[in-house]
């Protein structure tokens, strides 16, 4: 078994394993801390659904973000939609038989990654010229940047400049899945596209990737708005009544 | 109006973001307050010796006890969605008072103390130790927020400064560094039972006054009652509402709406303030402990509804707290709440604002009306942001829009609304919110005013606008204080009660 296929097997573990436990770690602390008191920004809606159906509105459109800067929505969710198709057409490395959606999404998923491109280059472009923008922006903002546009352009490289060996990747990574491993096909530009990869994955529970998870616990979109029909009281607070 | 030691602003026919000039407004420092303010509302007197590790504890103790906090802390990605929304950056350009500056002024010092990335690689993500500097920012620009929500809107986190500022104040004050103005407010109320520190005795000596005026003026025995054990309605309003103008044309108003429904209604000398500036200070047993008051003063009195009057943060606090902090509201199953609301009576909601109140009777026809008392006023609403981002009104989600605008509608006849982005959720602050009501402040709330001063000056332009209604105590306070700075009457600055009180018919219905 070649060297750099033990080194980067165990890469994909580790970050694996800091991606699964890190994130869910995270989770659990959010979801164990309590929200004392109803601070929804309103209008909001004042059920359960209404406030699933928000939520939806939020991760989907980002419809908070549309409000507030056109720009800013635009690139993002291009590269958020893109990024997603992206996902998607990579599932087929990790399947076989390959899903027929996953299937039907290839091609999709072949253009997001120009979206991706342009997305992550508006935003980074915000960074340089809204002068507000810059005045926040602190080096981990640009990297984060950089690495994004790192992964998606040493992937197009390996579709449209130099193909690297797709079918050797496929059985690599379907052997990491069943522990029986098998070689990586040793190509520069995967190497590459892989370690960013994992650096992504690393990086995401101890960074501002935690967006993702954060937005489904704000208070502010996700609670409902009816405090005066129903006795809303955490357990810390519920304590002080019985002074 | 002392000539201002500051530029005042100047209204541009297009609102304009101004260009980033750091550190502009970083001489700002409200009064402190002083060893015996602190100490009466159990703060440390002063700054405490071992402050840097008493606030990170302090911080972690946040950390814990409330899931804002932490989730904000950690989800900001600096997107800029913010950075033009608050009413203080587009009044002084300073760019720490971009809300997701005003929140990096903690979020850096959690990174360093609370994140792995901050611990290792401080420099990469901009994590800072806690130094004296950092701690005077931290009082300088969390005292530049008006907790007014604005920034939560648009944020596609839905990330609150207002959560950010109550925190650092939470931890200031836990420290000994607490601001004189709010604080000293906070002992008073909690001392006395309202704000100004009014006592019982001269509470009765004005109320008594009002009567006198509104039977001259109009020839009805209209009451104000006080501390009237039995009475249907417990009404708490802003203290403000008993002194100052133009609040006490509301407090008129109420008490004229109360009278033609014909239903018994007391203050309290108990509960003498609807305002609770725990809120400002983030502090939940501060909070709570002043809520109690109106729970105690409900259960003493035995009133079966209770009624809120013309007050934004107020309203919050009533809306979405109460229920929470004392039980006053409905569906609890613990004793404590059950309490009270086994008295309350559960076909209307509680607590109840003035404005739900008089709707209902106006949409009913039971108030008698003479629109074109109000004609020599062409009207607009300024949405009070606690109210418009913190509460409701009604049984739908907005009703906090509609039924002050449809109360203005059934009382006069010349109405426009300010421009779309300026109003509803989008409204501006007044700039004197959340505890900045205040002289040593003047610069900031002259400032953070300039956007609602433009916004009122299209439509003065277009439409003639000569009065402002508001539903809140401090809007009023403060717009009466700073218009006159951009040119303005403070005349224009009302309430909307004040409008009802202008146009309700007393006497038989006719």
């Amino acid at each position: 078994m070649p060297v750099l296929t033990i080194v980067y097997a165990l890469l994909f573990y580790a970050a694996t394993a800091m991606l699964v436990i890190g994130v869910g770690y995270k989770i659990y602390d959010y979801a164990r801390t309590p929200a004392p008191l109803k601070i929804p920004t309103t209008p909001a809606p004042t059920t359960r659904s209404g406030v699933v159906w928000r939520m939806a509105r939020e991760v989907v459109l980002f419809e908070s973000l549309f409000k507030a800067t056109k720009w800013t929505w635009l690139f993002g969710w291009l590269f958020h939609a893109a990024l997603l198709l992206v996902l998607i057409r990579h599932l087929r490395y990790f399947q076989e038989p390959v899903w027929t959606i996953v299937a039907l999404a290839q091609p999709f998923g072949l253009y997001a990654a120009f979206g991706m491109v342009i997305g992550l280059g508006g935003l980074w472009a915000r960074r340089f010229l809204v002068d507000r923008v810059r005045y926040i922006s602190t080096p981990s903002d640009h990297l984060m940047l950089a690495l994004l546009l790192a992964i998606a352009l040493s992937g197009l490289s390996m579709k449209y400049v130099s193909h690297t060996d797709i079918v050797s990747l496929k059985a690599f990574i379907l052997g990491l899945m069943t522990f029986n491993w098998q070689p990586l096909p040793q190509d520069p530009l995967l190497m590459l596209h892989l370690f960013l990869v994992a650096t992504l994955m690393t990086i995401f529970p101890i960074s501002k990737l935690l967006h993702a998870p954060g937005l489904f616990f704000s208070p502010s979109r996700n609670q409902a708005d009816n405090p005066r029909e129903h006795r809303y009281i955490s357990a810390w607070a519920a304590k002080l009544d019985q002074k | 109006m002392a000539a201002p030691t500051f530029e005042v602003p100047k209204l541009k026919e297009f609102s304009e973001v101004p260009a980033v000039q750091p550190d502009v407004m970083a001489h700002i420092k409200s009064f402190p307050a002083s060893a015996p303010i602190q100490e009466a509302i159990g703060f440390p007197g002063q700054l405490v010796d071992n402050w840097e590790q008493k606030a990170i504890e302090k911080m972690g103790d946040l950390l814990g006890k409330y899931r804002s906090f932490k989730v904000y802390l950690d989800a900001c990605v600096h997107c800029g969605a913010c950075t033009d929304k608050c009413h203080y950056f587009l009044g002084t350009g300073d760019p720490k008072n971009m809300p997701v500056a005003r929140q990096d002024l903690i979020r850096n010092v959690y990174r360093r103390h609370f994140t792995f990335a901050g611990k290792y690689f401080p420099k990469l993500v901009g994590a800072k130790d806690l130094t004296r500097d950092v701690l005077d920012q931290w009082y300088n620009y969390y005292h530049q927020c008006s907790e007014c929500r604005r920034c939560s809107v648009f944020c596609p986190y839905g990330i609150d400064t207002a959560e950010i500022t109550m925190a650092g104040r939470e931890i200031l004050d836990s420290i000994g560094v607490g601001q004189k103005y709010t604080n000293e407010i906070l002992g008073k109320v909690q001392r006395i039972g309202n704000n100004l520190g009014l006592p019982g005795p001269a509470l009765e000596d004005t109320l008594a006054g009002l009567e006198e005026d509104i039977e001259a003026e109009t020839g009805a025995p209209v009451r104000l009652p006080l501390n009237q054990k039995g009475a249907e309605i417990l009404l708490v309003t802003p203290s403000a509402d008993f002194f100052s103008e133009p609040h006490v044309e509301s407090l008129i108003g109420y008490a004229k709406v109360f009278h033609a429904a014909g239903i018994s209604w007391t203050l309290s000398s108990h509960a003498s303030e609807a305002g609770n500036f725990g809120l400002f200070i983030g502090n939940y047993e501060t909070m709570r402990n002043i809520a109690l008051r109106i729970r105690e003063a409900a259960l003493e009195l035995g009133v079966k509804r209770i009624i809120v009057g013309e007050c934004g943060h107020a309203w919050r606090v009533a809306y979405s707290f109460w229920n929470t902090l004392v039980g006053i509201g409905a569906g609890a199953d613990d004793p404590f709440a059950i309490q009270l609301q086994q008295q309350l009576d559960p076909r209307y909601p509680a607590p109840q604002h003035i404005c739900e109140f008089t709707y209902d009777l106006l949409k009913r026809g039971a108030l008698t009306i003479d629109k074109s008392a109000n004609d020599h006023r062409v009207i607009t609403f300024h949405d009070s942001c606690n109210v418009a981002r913190g509460s409701r009104m009604g049984d739908m989600p907005g009703g906090q829009f509609v039924i002050p605008r449809e109360i203005i509608k059934m009382v006069a006849n010349h109405y426009h609304d300010m421009g779309d982005d300026t109003i509803h959720e989008s409204t501006f602050c007044c700039g004197g919110g959340g505890g900045l009501l205040t002289d040593d402040l003047m610069e900031v709330r002259v400032k953070g005013a300039l956007p609602r001063m433009e916004a009122l000056n299209r439509v003065v332009n277009d439409h003639q606008v000569n009065f402002m209604a508001m539903i809140c105590a401090i809007c009023k306070a403060q717009f009466t204080k700073v218009m006159p700075y951009y040119g303005f009457n403070m005349s224009m600055v009302g309430g909307v009660h004040q409008l009802v009180s202008t146009a309700i018919q007393l006497g038989p219905k006719q």
